[in-house]
């Protein structure tokens, strides 16, 4: 397990939203210790019975939490994170799609020297099967096993985590790092987490199209990962020049193919499926092999 | 969002960044009244955001206003790489004396903008990068700082470009940065950034792409229409706040989530189909959204059959399955659909189905399974 589990003490930003609530509350129904929203303006009232606080800096203090959920609209999100990690929260998981990429550029910089880690944006969230749910993950297909499952895409994580679960495999952590070009969490940092993980046996990292992430990733794998890595890459068929739904998603003239991403991986040993299935049938396999 | 060479300058011109005087045209006639206005020489240029279209005809010097005419006439008409070109720029022709490269790029696997500058230009970047990798300078700006005379400074010394203008070339590319910052840019290319013979620098050509979260702070640049890269199907999903790219093949297809829709494509070209688009109706896809998305996919006369894959998360499958009931209700729908539904709710979308019984609508239960199923059925002989 990593990121989220039963230490989780959660905030969220934008409790009181209409999605905010949902999400939230469905969070809390799956275990998750959810502490306290933050609403400016609403301090002092509550949702269901859990406390809303003007700023985050008064929720911290108030109860302690140490996970922030953010669920604000674009325009104040760059915000809501920033005050988060000055209110001194460990982890800050934003859902928020939308987000301007150079209020990203600032935010991203600004996390990097300090000790706050940023997961998303643009993101389902993190979900530990068993012990903690921050995010929109739909946590009933889910059990707990030893798959460490890292994603850019929601979706497409439900589809794999549930043929792996037809398989009879449960997850350690599901980790959606967010479909949009600059995001708090690499590849690369999530697969570190994993590789310290002891409940984690197998990662499964699913890219997309776009950017240079999972070529980075690849030559860390070969140097740093003693664990067995499947991969999977979205959008080959992708034509240049056109943003396929997430932000980053984009393949700029012959930068960012899923060619050249899967050949990458595999170049560097990472058995890459074709489809969704196919990666279950290949994780199968290496588990099978490893028992 | 790109941006046309001239709606670059605009914003261009708003900064600070020296370029010559022009209007843009969308007719013969308002592209002889800019040229006269402007003053002969002119160079009558088609407006369409793709590399190479001086090669393609599309740059043309006028000398007066016949050759303006003919310049005109000839470039509006003109199709450059698949992008048809409905506006031309009447631009005063400059004299060159050099012709560099400047850029400022959202370097997204540094994290940090990238300024660039070489004294090369005028001609495909990649092409020089090839030729010559030492004369292509670049510096990473620490997005918290922003740009710094020392940045301009050692770019210029660095290009090795003409010793008089080591300064104003630092000063573009200052204002450079400050537009790519405050118009919230992805790219901003000068190709070629020119020293005159007057020793003056000007951008002579402007490649612009801004983020388009960003443009709800931009409401002038949102407005700006690119006609030569609007397609009507496009178009039309935009307004229906659909996630859309139109494709070459004939599978039409819906999902939800990019990367489910990304890779529902994949696997109906690996079981031998085309497909016709992107479509990704979103998390939480209500009824309304599918009967808009079934109109936007049948729009394209090319489409000979229909993929939905669904995997319901927060999307629930019934919503869905009402949604496609719906659509079959108040569209004539001719060709055959493939539902593939899985996830929350999927059995109970799976009866509604059912009990519509909608015309050559067949359920499949795996995405493989779905999507060999929907080539098969493209690819019939219709009745």
């Amino acid at each position: 397990m990593i990121l989220v589990g039963k230490d989780t003490k959660l905030v969220v930003s934008g409790l009181t939203g209409r999605e905010g609530t949902f999400h939230g509350m469905n969070n809390r129904r799956y275990g998750t210790d959810l502490v306290a929203g933050v609403t400016p303006g609403k301090g002092g009232q509550d949702v269901e019975g859990v406390p809303v606080f003007d700023t985050v800096h008064a929720a911290v203090a108030e109860t302690g939490a140490n996970t922030s959920m953010i669920f604000v609209p674009p325009r104040f999100a760059a915000d809501a994170i920033l005050e988060a990690a000055d209110a001194g929260v460990d982890l800050v998981i934003c859902i928020t799609e939308g987000i301007p990429a150079h209020d990203m550029l600032r935010v991203y910089t600004h996390l990097k020297r300090g000790s706050t880690r940023l997961v998303g944006p643009n993101c389902p969230g993190v979900l530990s099967p068993g012990k903690a749910n921050v995010g929109i993950i739909p946590a009933h297909f889910f059990s707990e096993g030893n798959v460490g499952l890292v994603s850019r895409s929601g979706t497409l994580t439900y589809q794999i985590g549930n043929e792996l679960a037809q398989r009879g495999f449960g997850n350690s952590t599901i980790v959606g790092i967010g479909g949009d070009p600059i995001v708090g969490s690499s590849f690369i940092d999530v697969i570190a987490l994993f590789e310290q993980d002891p409940e984690t046996e197998l990662i499964v990292m699913c890219g997309e199209i776009g950017g240079d992430e999972e070529e980075r990733t690849a030559e860390y794998i070969a140097e740093n990962v003693t664990k067995p890595v499947v991969g999977y890459i979205a959008g080959f068929t992708a034509p240049p020049g056109k943003t396929m739904g997430h932000a980053g998603a984009i393949v700029s003239g012959s930068k960012g193919t899923a060619q050249a991403k899967a050949e990458a991986l595999e170049a560097k040993g990472v058995r890459v499926g074709r489809n969704p299935t196919e990666v279950a049938e290949v994780a199968t396999e290496v588990l099978g092999a490893r028992a | 969002m790109d941006l046309l060479e001239y709606q670059g300058k605009i914003l261009f011109r708003n900064h600070g960044v020296p370029v010559p005087d022009g209007k843009p045209a969308t007719s013969v006639s308002e592209a002889v009244e800019a040229a006269e206005s402007l003053g002969y020489p002119v160079v009558v240029k088609a407006q369409v955001q793709i590399g190479g279209r001086g090669k393609a005809g599309g740059i043309k010097l006028a000398k007066d206003r016949a050759e303006t005419e003919q310049h005109a006439q000839a470039i509006l008409a003109m199709d450059i790489k698949g992008f048809t070109v409905h506006e031309v720029y009447v631009e005063s022709a400059s004299d060159i004396a050099e012709e560099y490269y400047a850029a400022v790029i959202f370097d997204r696997g540094r994290k940090m903008p990238m300024v660039m500058l070489s004294r090369m230009g005028g001609m495909d970047v990649e092409a020089v990068a090839e030729e010559d990798p030492e004369a292509m300078r670049t510096v990473h700006v620490d997005p918290l700082i922003g740009f710094q005379a020392f940045h301009g400074r050692r770019l210029a010394f660095e290009a090795g470009i003409a010793a008089d203008v080591i300064r104003p070339v630092g000063d573009m590319l200052a204002k450079l940065y400050e537009a790519f910052i405050a118009e919230d840019a992805m790219l901003l290319e000068v190709n070629p950034l020119l020293v005159t013979g007057d020793r003056e620098v000007v951008a002579l050509d402007a490649k612009v792409t801004i983020d388009g979260n960003a443009l709800y702070r931009h409401p002038e640049t949102a407005a700006f229409r690119n006609l030569s890269d609007e397609d009507p199907q496009e178009q039309m999903a935009k307004e229906r706040g659909l996630t859309f790219v139109k494709l070459d093949g004939n599978i039409g297809i819906l999902g939800n989530g990019a990367g489910l829709v990304m890779s529902t494509l994949d696997v109906v070209k690996q079981a031998g189909g085309e497909p016709a688009n992107f479509l990704d109706a979103g998390g939480g896809s209500k009824a309304e959204a599918i009967v808009d998305a079934v109109e936007v996919i049948l729009s394209n006369p090319n489409v000979t059959a229909v993929l939905f894959n669904i995997f319901g998360g927060i999307t629930r499958c019934d919503e869905v399955a009402n949604g496609l009931v719906t659509a079959f209700g108040q569209i004539d729908v001719k060709v055959p659909f493939v539902v593939r539904l899985d996830g929350t709710n999927d059995e109970e979308g799976r009866r509604i189905l059912a009990d519509a019984n909608l015309p050559n609508v067949h359920v499949e239960k795996t995405m493989l399974g779905a999507a060999a199923r929907v080539v098969e059925l493209a690819d019939a002989p219709r009745s």
